[in-house]
């Protein structure tokens, strides 16, 4: 074990990390937004009345979350581009992972549907709500509200599971990492930045849905109690 | 004039089971009726049937001039005329109080942001509680949710108020404060049918009681018969409630 440890040839990579790490921070961010609006949309769709809807919502949540990550960029990459649907790597980067998160987000918020008290929805209904408005006032506020944790925990998971999409040319973080790694042959003292940036960026992101959290449920931020 | 409510030869079963085997009665407006009876008679199905919150396999049921029966009846009209009141409350727990109270009226009626205040403090003060429009309901006592419940139906000025057993789950102080609500309600002139269990309520304010069994509507008349029950059924069974 005579390793010696030498980050100084770093400074001058400096600006392609700083490059990957962008697109790792705007792909999280792209994909989070996306998924988040595919999964409410998704849920809504998986309580409908329509079993043809519930069909093709429980086939598409399946199919996801039974593949691997990895397995549907190249779909979304190879696959379409064979059918002349071509995409640059990080816009399949995005489509890829926003079906992705998509399909898991929308278990998490239908677990938060189903536990609304059904009260609570005749209450809306007999106000002469319609089934649109309840959903809009009363079920998506207080479902979403309730499965917030284990959402933002999954937006973190995605944030991580992002350097996968190096695995199809898209320079994100670990891309970047992978070809400095290879000029340099320091794989060790690279990985470990890597490792530290990835720390500090679910750190931020944990932050950052705290403070969402704290503008979006109102009531949660005056009394702290939990619905 | 055309009763409120009208129940003609209504039938409903859960399953198998029979709840409600031909049940007819009127409401007239400014009438406050109590439907009474045991658990598993039917009354709070027959309730909900007035809202359509259930739907009857037989029978006619008009409310408002609204054909509830009607498999085609658009609901939301229905609706706006009915208000209704759960034993369970079931205020929106992540809205305060005026939010309760001016989410329908604004989403519904389109009432704009200040007018829908306005109403707020207008029936919160009917109920007795102007100081707690911006709390939240877990902020409140059962007496005091349940009284933002009324505050709720009343702020879409209904023609008829529907009240399922509304202290049942309130001890005998808060369901006095609720009660009182209720009673002030009917000296106005509100139309109102009630579920309820208490026997000693109903004999003050209602005009008129249903007693239920089996179904069926077993013995009816003024609040008297409270007093002097003929059918030994009611006879038992408010020897057991007064």
């Amino acid at each position: 074990m005579d390793y010696s440890f030498d980050f100084s040839f770093l400074w001058d990579y400096w600006p392609m990390l700083a490059d990957g790490l962008w697109l790792t921070i705007q792909l999280s961010l792209m994909a989070t937004v996306a998924g988040f609006l595919l999964g409410i949309a998704c849920a809504v769709a998986s309580t409908s009345r329509s079993r043809i809807l519930r069909g093709l919502v429980g086939l598409y949540v399946e199919l996801i979350r039974n593949t691997p990550l990895l397995v549907q960029l190249f779909v979304v990459y190879f696959g379409l581009a064979s059918l002349g649907l071509k995409f640059s790597a990080t816009t399949s980067a995005v489509i890829g992972l926003t079906i992705n998160i998509g399909a898991y987000s929308s278990e998490i918020i239908r677990a938060g549907i189903e536990s609304i008290h059904k009260g609570q929805i005749e209450a809306g209904d007999c106000l002469a709500l319609s089934r649109w408005q309840v959903v809009a006032a009363i079920v998506l506020p207080t479902a979403i509200e309730k499965v917030y944790p284990a959402l933002a925990s999954q937006y973190v998971l995605l944030m991580l599971g992002t350097s996968i999409a190096s695995q199809i040319s898209a320079e994100e973080m670990t891309a970047a990492a992978s070809r400095i790694q290879s000029d340099t042959f320091r794989p060790f003292e690279v990985f470990l930045v890597i490792a530290a940036l990835y720390l500090l960026l679910s750190f931020g992101m944990r932050g950052l849905f705290w403070a969402v959290g704290q503008f979006a449920f109102v009531r949660r931020r005056k009394l702290g109690t939990t619905l | 004039m055309s009763p409120i409510v009208s129940f003609r030869d209504v039938h409903k079963s859960f399953g198998a089971v029979p709840v409600l085997k031909g049940l007819s009665f009127e409401v007239q407006k400014g009438e406050v009726v109590a439907l009474i009876g045991r658990s598993g008679s039917g009354k709070s199905t027959a309730l909900r049937c007035v809202d359509r919150l259930e739907t009857v396999d037989k029978g006619e049921i008009i409310v408002c001039g609204h054909r509830v029966s009607d498999p085609k009846i658009e609901l939301r009209k229905l609706r706006q005329d009915v208000g209704i009141v759960f034993q369970s409350y079931n205020l929106f727990p992540h809205l305060t109080v005026e939010q309760n109270i001016t989410l329908a009226p604004r989403w519904v009626k389109k009432a704009d942001k200040a007018s829908a205040r306005a109403l707020a403090q207008e029936v919160l003060a009917q109920v007795g509680l102007s100081e707690k429009i911006d709390a939240y309901p877990e902020q409140l006592s059962g007496g005091q949710q349940q009284r933002v419940a009324i505050a709720r139906s009343l702020a879409m000025r209904p023609q008829v108020m529907l009240f399922d057993e509304v202290t049942s789950a309130l001890d005998p102080q808060l369901t006095e404060e609720v009660l009182k609500v209720i009673e002030e309600l009917a000296r106005q002139g509100m139309t109102m049918l009630l579920v309820t269990h208490e026997m000693a309520f109903a004999a003050r304010i209602a005009d008129r009681v249903i007693f239920m069994h089996e179904g069926l509507i077993h013995e009816t008349g003024s609040r008297d018969i409270l007093r002097n029950p003929n059918t030994p059924e009611l006879k038992s069974f408010v020897g057991v409630g007064l």
